[in-house]
Parts: structure tokens; C-alpha cells; sequence
């Protein structure tokens, strides 16, 4: 098989390019020129907002990107990933339940309590994927949406009467202009499961080949899933809790990889991890540049480029298949 | 001809939910009504009146819907007509602004955009139906994933647009339960009287297309045509409803099933009625039981994409294990 090591030192490069381009980009004034003549001002915007900024969108965008790829291979489906079966609303869900129970809680708490939610709501969906005698490639993502629907119908009524519907709107849109020098940090801890994700790559390729394949290897397949929701709830969780949601991004990266280099995790993963920063990182400029001086959250211009992407995958199936 | 039992049965139905209709009526209008009744009762009655044509329009489009597709789980709102219709609002206030489109006669607009959704909802869905109308599980998911992407592409076209005109126009386009947008009223009762006439005269056409492509060219329905003028009809009465109250994902598909449930017959002149007559039912039933009992006045849309939620999971699984 072709190396792909040029093709994938490259995109680091660009990925590189982005991230530098990402530190000078915005309302505030930040150049080089500014920088080496010394100017305060323009290095603590660096310091305490840019590069903590910068640093947040490599770390969400690939653990979540990575995410999507795990939960492709354990739900054996293309079309899932943590907002498109409940993941996502279960952790706001979580996230909501702390607010109201402990409202002075640390955010390691929040985000364990959202795992927590996560973890079950994920759960829920593969359990409901049981009782699907026909494994339906098209059924999974349906009943996952629904699912979703489910869950975040349950926390906009809670959030309505507690009066927290505006809170929940900051969960459930990923926004990165948020982020601040101590208050991003959590997100290492998903930067962090990407690796431990990369280390176990092998078991995943092995779990996307059913449960019947794993345990003729010698594996233990409940130990692996048990592994993988683990990774899934706690990336989606802390990247929830501080950023907020970041749709489709799980898809679209993993189906890209997919179309480029095949399905051994192994081997696709770091392009998932670089494409997935990447592509955070362009809409995240992008979303700072088009309607300068305000900013425009990641959420709302990932939600469109995946509907977008997601229709493509559907009827590019129908078009071959006819 | 129906036999004796079958039309006992459905003279019965017919029978009960007028009582229950009229139950509901009646304690809409006068629970909990304090200070003068002149007022309250054209304020309520203004309320009452909005809510059950919502109930017909949603009703009927539902069945009609199902009708043409074959297909007892999709729905208009499920397919994202309403969101489109959002969509097409917004657009409409980006394209013209909104200092000239509050200027306009909200009649006019409103006849502007339901003529929109018509020409696009016939557009799209005659592009989908040719694509993907082999298989139901995929033309749902490209329903719902369209609905998604109508729903981003307004909210990052209403984040792009300028907050003040945003704001002037958010309390005139965009309605709710609680916030009925009765001024449409007069226009919407005409609009709807004028679909009634049709429909009835077409009611044996909609009979003999529930058989089926095959069946009804060979009974001599001009299949295609007909498919495309309801769906005209359809989207009227989808603008209807989403101008009066704002979109409602699933209480179309919980009427339209429980009536299919508890009638002996799928003729549509006895289908629409009794469908239309839960909807108003359960639609101002459900809001006086909320409102006056409970006290949870937006709740109800939120109860309904819970309840709706479920049962679309139970249908589709249910439909798979067949």
C-alpha cells in the first residue's frame, strides 16, 4: 500500500499555516510589526485570547472529529456521530441538571455530570439499535435524530422553567470567541483521549467488524465499546462545556478520511485529527471575518456545511445505486 | 359501499369527538375567564379560532401528505416544509429588508410567501420523489436532513443580518403557541375555505391514489399531476399553519395515525374529518389542560415533540421488524 506520510506532512504544514494566520486574525490589531516593536497591548491579546483561542479549535476540532470516527465504527454506521443520536443533547442535558442542582459547581464537575449524561444517552441509542432486527443503514441515523429530538425536548422544557433556555442556547451552538487563557483548559483532556484513541485505534477497526469478528480475535468486545463510549462521552462533554456544541464535525472528517485513505483506524486517524483541526480552524476565521466587527458562532456555520455535506453522502448513494 | 358495523363504528367516532370537540371548545373559552366576557371572549375567540384552523391545516396537509407518498410515517413538517418556510421569510427580509417588508400589506406578504413555499416545495420534492422515492427509510432522512439544513441556513443567515432589523421583525415573522399571529386570520379562514372546496371535490381522486402509481393510471388518475397539485394544496396549508403558529414537527403524524388507528376504513372523506377533529381535540383540549390546570403555557409545543418523538421511534422500528 502507498504511504500517505508526504500527503500527511503536508496538510500538518497547512494546518500550521492556519493555525499562525488564526493568531492574527480578528477585531483587535495583532501583527508581527506590532509585536516586535514591543507593544503591550497587542501581546497580551496574543497571549491571553488568540493563542488560548487557536489552541482550543486544534483540540475540539480533532478530538471531536476523532470521536465521530469512534462512534462510526462502534454503531457499524456512517452516518452517526455525537450530534446526530443524542450525545450531544444528553451532556446539555447533564450540563443543565448541574447548573440547576449544584449551581456553583467547578467545571470538572460539569463536565463529569455531563459525561455521565452522555455516556447513558449514547447507551440508550445503541441499546434502541438492538431491537432493529433489519440493520437498516439509513434506519440508524433516523432513530438517532429522533432520539436527539427526545432528549432536547426534555431539557428545553426544564430549561423553560427554570429560565435557563438562553444558557442552553450557549451549549448547544459552539462558539469560540468565548475562550480565554484559564478557561479553555479542559479541552487538553480531550486532546489528551485523542491519543489514548490513537493507541487503541487497532481495537476499534477490529469492533467495526461486529461483535461475532471481535471475539473470534480474542477480544473482548463489551470491553472495547465500554472503552470507546467512554472516549466519546468525556471529548464531547468537555468540548460541550466549554465551547459548545460543534455539529456535524464527527461526519464529515471521518467520510472524508474514509473516501481518501480506507477504514484501518490506524492509519486514518491522524488525517482525521489534522483534517478535523483544520476545517475548524477555516470556519472558525471564516466566521470571524464575515461579519467583521461582530463574530459569527462555529455552530451556526458548521450547521450549514454539514446539512450540506450529510445530503451529499444520502444522495450520492442513490445516484450510484440507480 | 362500507358495511353496516364499519359505518356504526364510524358514526360513533364521528359522534364522540364532536362532544369532546365541543367540550374542548367550550372550556377554552370561558375556564378561568375573569373581568369583562366581551373582551375575553373575542380575545379567546380570536385564539380558538387560529388554533383550530392550525389543527385542520396541519390535519389534513398530514393525511394528504401520506396519501401521495404511500408511506404512513413521513409528514410535511417531518420533510421540513415548515422550516422552508421559515427559511423563505428569512430571506425575504434579507432580500427586501425589513423597514419595506413591515410596510407591506401583511396580507400581500403573506400570499407572497405562501406562493414562494408552492413553487419551491414543488421544486424540491419533485427532484427528491424522482431520486430517492425507492426507499422510505432514505426519503425521510433526506426529508429531515433538508428540514435541518433550512433550520441553519436561517438561523446563519438571522445571525448575519442586523440586529435591530432583526429584532423588529422577529415578534411580527416568527409565531408560537402562546403567541398566535392572529392578524393573519381573515386572510388565513379565506385561503383555507378556498383548499376546502378543492379537496372535497377531489376527495374520490385521493382515494384512488392511495392505491398506488400502477393502479390509479390504470383507473385513469393522471398520477404525476395529481401528486403535483396536492402538494401545491399541501403547501398551502402548511403556510398557513406555520404563519399562524410557528412550526410544529410532529403533531401531524400523531393525528394522522390515531385516526388510521381507530378507523375501520382509509376513505378520505371519512379519514379528513375525523383527523381534523382529534387534531382540534388534543390541539385546544391540550392547551386548556396546560394553560388553566397546569399552569405550563408554552409547554405544549414541547410535549408534543416528546410524545411525537417516541412515537415516530415506534413507528419506524415497528415498520423495520415487519
Amino acid at each position: 500500500m502507498k504511504s500517505t506520510l508526504p500527503a500527511l506532512l503536508l496538510a500538518a504544514f497547512v494546518l500550521l499555516v492556519l493555525a499562525v494566520a488564526s493568531l492574527f486574525v480578528g477585531v483587535s490589531d495583532v501583527s508581527l510589526s506590532s509585536l516586535m516593536s514591543g507593544d503591550d497591548k497587542s501581546l497580551q491579546v496574543l497571549l491571553v485570547s488568540r493563542a488560548p483561542r487557536t489552541a482550543a479549535l486544534i483540540l475540539a476540532g480533532s478530538s471531536m472529529a476523532i470521536v465521530g470516527m469512534i462512534m462510526q465504527m462502534l454503531a457499524r454506521n456512517r452516518f452517526v456521530e455525537p450530534s446526530t443520536i443524542g450525545t450531544v443533547e444528553s451532556a446539555s442535558l447533564g450540563i443543565l441538571a448541574i447548573t440547576v442542582l449544584a449551581p456553583g459547581a467547578p467545571v470538572i464537575v460539569k463536565m463529569i455530570t455531563a459525561s455521565v449524561f452522555a455516556m447513558a444517552g449514547t447507551a440508550i441509542f445503541l441499546r434502541i439499535l438492538k431491537f432493529v432486527p433489519l440493520r437498516s443503514v439509513l434506519l440508524v441515523p433516523l432513530v438517532g435524530i429522533m432520539l436527539s429530538g427526545i432528549i432536547g425536548a426534555i431539557t428545553t422544557f426544564f430549561a423553560y422553567r427554570l429560565d435557563l433556555l438562553q444558557s442552553l442556547g450557549a451549549w448547544m451552538t459552539g462558539d469560540f470567541s468565548v475562550v480565554l487563557r484559564g478557561r479553555y483548559e479542559l479541552l487538553w483532556i480531550a486532546g489528551a483521549l485523542g491519543i489514548a484513541a490513537y493507541i487503541a485505534a487497532d481495537r476499534f477497526t477490529v469492533a467495526g467488524l461486529g461483535q461475532h469478528f471481535t471475539t473470534n480475535l480474542g477480544l473482548n468486545y463489551r470491553r472495547v465499546m465500554l472503552l470507546g463510549l467512554t472516549i466519546v462521552s468525556l471529548v464531547t462533554a468537555s468540548v460541550i462545556v466549554t465551547v459548545g456544541s460543534v455539529p456535524f464535525l464527527g461526519l464529515i472528517i471521518p467520510n472524508v478520511v474514509a473516501m481518501m485513505v480506507g477504514d484501518n483506524m490506524r492509519r486514518s486517524l491522524p488525517w482525521v485529527a489534522i483534517l478535523g483541526a483544520g476545517f475548524v480552524l477555516v470556519c472558525d476565521i471564516f466566521g470571524r471575518l464575515i461579519i467583521r466587527p461582530y463574530e459569527m458562532p462555529i455552530g451556526a456555520v458548521m450547521g450549514v456545511i454539514g446539512a450540506f455535506f450529510f445530503l451529499y453522502l444520502l444522495l450520492r448513494r442513490t445516484s450510484r445505486a440507480a | 359501499m362500507l358495511p353496516d358495523v364499519r359505518r356504526k363504528r364510524v358514526r360513533a367516532v364521528i359522534a364522540l369527538l364532536s362532544v369532546l370537540t365541543v367540550i374542548a371548545m367550550v372550556a377554552f373559552m370561558t375556564l378561568g375567564a375573569k373581568g369583562s366576557w366581551s373582551f375575553v371572549l373575542s380575545f379567546r375567540g380570536a385564539k380558538l379560532a387560529s388554533l383550530v384552523l392550525v389543527a385542520y391545516s396541519i390535519a389534513v396537509s398530514t393525511v394528504l401528505f401520506q396519501t401521495i407518498m404511500e408511506n404512513r410515517i413521513v409528514t410535511p413538517s417531518i420533510m421540513g416544509f415548515d422550516a422552508l418556510y421559515v427559511l423563505l421569510q428569512t430571506v425575504l427580509v434579507f432580500a427586501i429588508g425589513a423597514g419595506r417588508l413591515s410596510a407591506m400589506n401583511p396580507f400581500l406578504l403573506f400570499l407572497l410567501e405562501a406562493g414562494l413555499l408552492m413553487l419551491f416545495s414543488n421544486l424540491l420534492y419533485r427532484w427528491i420523489l424522482a431520486g430517492a422515492a425507492r426507499s422510505a427509510h432514505l426519503l425521510m432522512l433526506v426529508g429531515i436532513v433538508f428540514g435541518i439544513l433550512f433550520r441553519s441556513l436561517s438561523s446563519f443567515l438571522q445571525r448575519i443580518l442586523d440586529p435591530s432589523e432583526f429584532l423588529i421583525l422577529q415578534d411580527r415573522m416568527f409565531a408560537s403557541f402562546n403567541a398566535v399571529d392572529t392578524s393573519l386570520l381573515g386572510i388565513a379562514g379565506i385561503v383555507v375555505a378556498i383548499v376546502t372546496v378543492i379537496i372535497m371535490r377531489m376527495l374520490p381522486v385521493f382515494d384512488v391514489v392511495a392505491l398506488g402509481r400502477n393502479h390509479s393510471t390504470a383507473l385513469g388518475v393522471d398520477h404525476n399531476r395529481t401528486i403535483m397539485f396536492t402538494l401545491g394544496l399541501i403547501s398551502v396549508l402548511i403556510a398557513v399553519s406555520t404563519a399562524l403558529v410557528g412550526p410544529v414537527t410532529f403533531f401531524g403524524l400523531l393525528v394522522a395515525n390515531l385516526a388510521y388507528l381507530i378507523l375501520p376504513t382509509s376513505r378520505h372523506a371519512v379519514v379528513l374529518p375525523v383527523a381534523t377533529l382529534i387534531a382540534v381535540v388534543t390541539l385546544v383540549g391540550g392547551q386548556v389542560i396546560l394553560e388553566r390546570v397546569f399552569a405550563f403555557d408554552t409547554a405544549l409545543s414541547i410535549i408534543i415533540e416528546f410524545v411525537g418523538g417516541l412515537v415516530f421511534i415506534l413507528l419506524v422500528v415497528r415498520g423495520a421488524a415487519r
